[in-house]
């Protein structure tokens, strides 16, 4: 029994010991739980895309939510990121590689539609070329 | 007597935290670098996202994606991979607690999902190509290339790692450092997964949506 409690490495299971109740099945069903919700995730997707029972333009964001709770899945279960103090370092690394990947995927589609409006130049302003 | 047994649980109630007890076991440091270097390689990822959503309106005059992908095919790369990061999952747990047989199983198992998923992307490019819709074609195939065959790359480079591990393991054995090395594999192959997650929504799903 160490005395100091490090932090956890990323993707690491609890490193409780056996006696404690930690076994390799119990590990093993964390994998099945999560390997069964991303199933049923990447199901609903594939459903939500082709059906027409669902309102047209709601789909993308429905879309979105699925595919970033199927990427929290993937996160908890199969890399056993956790809100425990031994996993801060890690939740804080990831939380700012989050804020990097909104930040540049964001950003680009701001910017990339406001050059299209801009660069576009409307009807009437042609015309207010052609007056000369 | 008490006051001792006192003093001992307010210990173990304050242990000293991670940055008071020194450095790290090596086990975890590597295992953290590996997760930064996981995020950056996110982060690059991102880039070829951001640029796909720009241009994937710009097909000049070309196939568009509803014309060209293939739900069935990407459907089923989605099941290979996600199986495959189960498979490795449980490799890991095989290499946890020492069995020889059941890793060598679940790796060759791991691997195979690997290369169905990346014989069927190959598949996919080969059809497309066939089809005139090349990378030199449009802004849009451009960036659908970059971004799915960077990733198809990602996964041929984890293929061939984990082949590596295999062979340390069998040369090896099971010491400290090959232990390290599958378990920054096991990050390496469930973060594609988390990777492909977001491809298939972006680009296969959201791209046929009229």
């Amino acid at each position: 029994m160490t005395a100091i409690r490090y932090d956890r490495a990323p993707g690491e299971q609890s490193t409780l010991t056996e006696e404690q109740g930690e076994t390799t099945s119990g590990r093993a069903l964390v994998y099945t739980i999560g390997l069964a919700l991303a199933v049923i995730l990447t199901a609903t997707s594939f459903w939500v895309a082709n059906t027409s029972l669902l309102w047209g333009p709601g789909v993308p964001l429905g879309l979105a939510v699925l595919a970033i709770a199927q990427m929290g899945v993937h996160l908890v279960f199969f890399l056993h990121i956790t809100t425990g103090p031994d996993n801060t370092n890690n939740v804080l690394a990831l939380a700012f590689g989050v804020l990097i990947v909104f930040l540049v995927v964001a950003g680009s589609l701001w910017i990339m539609a406001n050059l299209n409006d801009n660069m576009m130049p409307p009807a009437e302003l042609m015309n207010l070329h052609m007056q000369h | 007597m008490n006051v001792a047994v006192a003093i001992q649980d307010i210990h173990r109630d304050a242990l000293p935290s991670a940055s008071e007890a020194g450095p790290a076991p090596k086990r975890i440091v590597v295992a953290y670098g590996f997760w930064i270097f996981l995020l950056s390689d996110i982060v690059m990822f991102s880039a070829l996202f951001a640029a796909y959503a720009v241009l994937v309106r710009a097909t000049a005059g070309g196939p568009t994606g509803a014309q060209l992908f293939n739900q069935a095919s990407a459907a089923i790369e989605t099941a290979c991979l996600l199986a495959s990061s189960f498979t490795c999952g449980l490799m890991s747990l095989a290499v946890g607690s020492r069995r020889r047989a059941a890793t060598y199983f679940l790796a060759v198992v791991t691997f195979v999902l690997g290369a169905a998923f990346l014989a069927l992307e190959i598949r996919e490019f080969a059809d497309m190509i066939a089809r005139g819709a090349t990378p030199q074609r449009s802004a849009f195939l451009s960036a659908f290339f970059a971004l799915v065959g960077c990733h198809g790359l990602h996964v041929a480079a984890g293929l061939v790692w984990l082949a590596v591990m295999m062979a340390q393991v069998a040369i090896k054995g099971f010491r400290a450092s090959v232990e390290r090395r599958l378990f920054c594999f096991a990050l390496f192959w469930h973060a594609l997964d988390i990777i492909w997650v977001a491809l298939f929504t972006v680009v296969y799903l959201m791209g046929v949506l009229p």
